[in-house]
């Protein structure tokens, strides 16, 4: 990824990066005017000033790199070769902001080279396949071709009994599989079953029965399960020409084909990989993959509580309505005063804003309290550490839970407070939108910190200490060495650590649902789905949209996809920056 | 020279003086660290010892101290959940820590063609958000009937399954130990199996007791999983989906003091094991974090 932009540079400001650079700052003012937009509705201020607000920061930016542009173009350039130590301030700060900008539409041309590229290979691997199988078919002999029919007669043949028997085993269960059952699900999958559940006339019992038919789920689950099963078949069918084409070559050569029993000790030796493999890679398909492929299906559908697919109504394909519905601008449902698109950029931003302050005050504050330990002449280093690990040792559901009714309106803070008579009413910790907002962040350092304390110490212990001593030489304080060696060395090893802490915080559904509970109740945006309140992240608005009492589980599986897509867009961004970040923070 | 020494010496003084001020103040600022780390958990102990309310009081110290909360939790599901809990962390510790070692050491140590793919293809599955399969997985493990009362096994299968997943502290681990003492063995002619067994295996007690640990850390504080697979049965649920019901609208008033005797109790088993194997966790942690 980063290739392409070192080539880019390379080969001087041509036309196409302008145009990327425009592109990455209009995404970029587009996402100030979300953040923006959705901390502002939060406190009634409409979307139109964080518009202004958007553009304010935006059109200069823009009028900025269009007139300045080669100069700009030209410091961002020559920090190519490490040369970001020689630049000045400005000039850094030009060059962080520019490989900002750069890194977004970089970005989404790298992602769309890569697919071009992904699809061009696979096009080209599928037709050399082809002809592979072709010309073995023309070139093999007589058990060979048998073969393309009868899987694993080539190696039955050629006394491999065990690989055989094993290939025509598989064929057998496949194609019973598909007689069976197989081609039903497959047949129903484009519609999803015909016929839901119909009342009819039980004449013996006298009473209206209910007969179920169709099950849509079943329908869409069997229906990915068989087709998993069909490129499974494929697979296996084209590795049984393969070793045909191999046996008979081996046979030419004038050696030994493998046995059974060297195919059995191969497993624990130059196959061991497929061995190890083989139970971790089952589970992660049958209980991750499948269950995925299955909820980005159903968000094309219209599965919720009102369509279960089998007692009630069957669901069914929709297209792309429930993407429109959650990024339409137009109102919610019964005349309700919110759109879905706002209120998800609503939940979007407190999202990003939590992620932001959990990840970086928890970063900070640790790395101060691992080198307040640290520090040389502390004693009892044990015991404080001791002290500090206990939140990671007690199962987070109870100290999470106790905390938060600590902080109820009832709980112990505000009865002590106003036992003592310091205030005369409770205070909203979590009644008030902002109150509860700044009260998750202060709770979640105390969950944080130690965590990071135990990360940061281990690095802090592998900074050379003659650093430090040649700069206290050179006259340095504290302060001084903490800016200068400790943060830059911390932030070269913990970059990557850094995003994935981030992305985890965006996730961080425990911390959220047992503090809060997504509380207080933003009334507006309720609107929308799911109860939203004022501190829900995403995932804890998913939770609640699956089991409240629509169960929109198709709305759930667009808010899943979205997550995706911007946990993905964050990562792949930052991983396209982060290299840049090394270079400019390299202190040696 | 005589001057530079001076002044070198007054600046020493200076630099002693300075470092006992820093020094006391770090040692307030921990004080006050511990005192806030601590209060939240004494709090939570004291309270279980309290017999004379059962609702949220604004005072720590019990006035009528006793053991009524810990013997009330006998009449309710609290054993049955705590078993539940025990059971699927045992479980659960013994067969993710053989599938999560499996996976680390192959990526770690052997190098196929599907390799690099399928790293990142486990990396961009991470980036779902796995709730999300949850729907689906219910919806499945009830048709095999593993929900509800049967919530234990369901469970199990469920944390176990996708652990795989996780393999990227341990890999780390394997990653560190050099290849050579592989290599001489393959050339005396052990087989990659011996090779696991014979010589990575007893080097990795670290690895292997951290992820007995994590894994067996891991049920006790589950909610969302536990709670969509048990479904409100209350036979089926975990310490963190019964003890979380405890403290709703409608029970805290009457529950609040044997919720935090049930938290006592969950939490010392838990905290002590982990006391004892820190040592692991922390180079477990930090290993993972450098290699991200």
């Amino acid at each position: 990824m980063t290739n392409d932009m070192k080539q880019g540079r390379q080969s001087g400001a041509g036309e196409w990066i302008k145009i990327l650079a425009a592109v990455g700052v209009v995404l970029l003012g587009g996402l100030i005017y979300l953040i923006v937009g959705g901390i502002f509705s939060g406190i009634g201020v409409p979307m139109w000033v964080s518009g202004i607000i958007a553009a304010v920061i935006i059109v200069p930016l823009t009028l900025g790199c269009l007139l300045k542009w080669d100069k700009l173009y030209g410091v961002y350039k020559s920090t190519n070769k490490m040369e970001t130590l020689r630049l000045s301030k400005t000039e850094k700060k030009i060059y962080g902001l520019m490989s900002i900008v750069l890194g977004i539409p970089a970005f989404f041309k790298n992602l769309g080279l890569t697919i071009w590229n992904a699809i061009k290979a696979a096009f080209s691997a599928i037709g050399k396949e082809l002809a592979d199988i072709g010309s073995t078919f023309v070139h093999g002999d007589w058990k060979t071709k048998i073969s393309y029919v009868v899987m694993g007669f080539g190696c039955l043949a050629r006394g491999q009994i065990l690989r055989g028997l094993l290939f025509l085993l598989f064929e057998a269960v496949f194609i019973g599989y598909m007689i069976l059952t197989g081609s039903y699900w497959l047949s129903m999958l484009p519609s999803l079953g015909t016929q839901g559940p119909t009342k009819e006339y039980d004449l013996i019992l006298d009473v209206e029965v209910t007969a179920y038919h169709d099950n849509s789920f079943k329908i869409l689950l069997y229906g990915v399960l068989t087709i998993f099963f069909i490129i499974a078949f494929i697979y296996t069918w084209r590795v049984n020409i393969k070793q045909n084409k191999m046996a008979e070559k081996i046979l030419a050569s004038g050696k030994k084909l493998r046995s059974g029993k060297e195919d059995l000790r191969s497993m624990v030796d130059d196959q061991f990989h497929k061995t190890l493999l083989a139970l971790p890679l089952t589970g992660i398909l049958i209980f991750t993959v499948l269950p995925i492929v299955f909820m980005i299906l159903v968000a094309f559908t219209n599965y919720d509580g009102a369509h279960n697919g089998y007692t009630n109504n069957l669901f069914t394909w929709m297209g792309l309505d429930n993407f429109n519905t959650m990024l339409s601008w137009t109102s919610g449902k019964g005349g309700n005063t919110q759109s879905y698109a706002a209120t998800f950029g609503e939940v979007l931003s407190w999202t990003l804003i939590w992620a932001f302050f959990a990840t970086f005050t928890n970063y900070f504050l640790g790395m101060f309290v691992a080198m307040a330990i640290n520090k040389k002449g502390i004693k009892f280093k044990k015991g404080w550490r001791t002290i500090l690990v206990l939140t990671i040792a007690i199962p987070q559901f109870i100290s999470l839970l106790y905390v938060s009714k600590m902080f109820a309106r009832n709980g112990l803070i505000n009865q002590f407070l106003i036992g003592m008579g310091w205030i005369k009413e409770a205070l909203p910790f979590w009644e008030d939108a902002t109150w509860a907002r700044i009260t998750v962040i202060l709770l979640n350092i105390w969950i944080g910190i130690p965590y990071l304390m135990l990360v940061t110490t281990g690095i802090l212990m592998n900074i050379p200490a003659d650093l430090y001593e040649s700069a206290r030489i050179d006259g340095a304080n504290a302060w001084q060495q903490y800016q200068k060696i400790t943060l830059p060395y911390m932030l070269f090893v913990t970059g990557p650590y850094l995003l994935t802490s981030f992305t985890g915080n965006m996730n961080n559904f425990n911390v959220i649902f047992l503090l809060t509970g997504g509380a207080p109740t933003n009334a507006a945006a309720s609107s929308a789905s799911g109860n939203v309140g004022y501190t829900d992240l995403l995932i804890t608005w998913l939770f609640k949209i699956t089991t409240g009492a629509e169960s929109q589980y198709y709305l759930a599986s667009v808010v899943g996809i979205l997550v995706f897509v911007v946990v993905a867009v964050i990562s792949l961004v930052v991983y396209n920056i982060l290299p840049s970040i090394k270079n400019e923070e390299d202190f040696q | 020279m005589s001057e530079n020494n001076v002044t070198a010496g007054k600046r020493h003084m200076g630099l002693k003086a300075s470092r006992v001020l820093a020094n006391s103040t770090i040692y307030l600022v921990l004080v006050i660290i511990s005192v806030i780390w601590l209060i939240p958990f004494v709090c939570i102990l004291l309270q279980s010892f309290r017999v004379e309310s059962t609702y949220q009081v604004g005072y720590v110290m019990p006035q009528q101290w006793g053991l009524d909360n810990y013997k009330n939790l006998f009449q309710t599901d609290f054993p049955r959940w705590y078993v539940n809990t025990f059971v699927t962390a045992l479980v659960t510790a013994a067969l993710q820590t053989v599938i999560v070692l499996c996976m680390s050491y192959t990526l770690s140590r052997f190098r196929f063609k599907m390799r690099k793919p399928l790293m990142s293809f486990m990396l961009i599955l991470g980036m779902f958000p796995g709730m999300l399969s949850m729907i689906i997985l219910y919806r499945v493990l009830k048709d095999l009937g593993l929900t509800q009362a049967n919530a234990v096994p369901g469970l199990i299968l469920v944390y176990v399954a996708s652990s795989g997943m996780g393999y990227y502290v341990s890999k780390g681990f394997f990653d560190t130990i050099p290849k050579s003492l592989d290599e001489a063995a393959r050339v005396d002619g052990a087989t990659r199996f011996q090779v696991l067994k014979k010589i990575i295996l007893p080097l990795s007690k670290p690895i292997v007791i951290y992820t007995v640990l994590t894994a067996f850390m891991g049920p006790w504080g589950d909610y969302v999983f536990a709670r969509y697979i048990s479904f409100g049965t209350s036979a089926g649920m975990n310490v963190a989906v019964g003890l979380y019901n405890w403290l709703n609208k409608d029970q805290i008033a009457t529950r609040y003091t044997m919720f935090c005797a049930g938290g006592v109790l969950v939490a010392i088993p838990v905290a002590v094991l982990f006391m004892c194997l820190q040592r692991y966790y922390v180079e477990g942690v930090t290993g993972g974090a450098v290699k991200g």
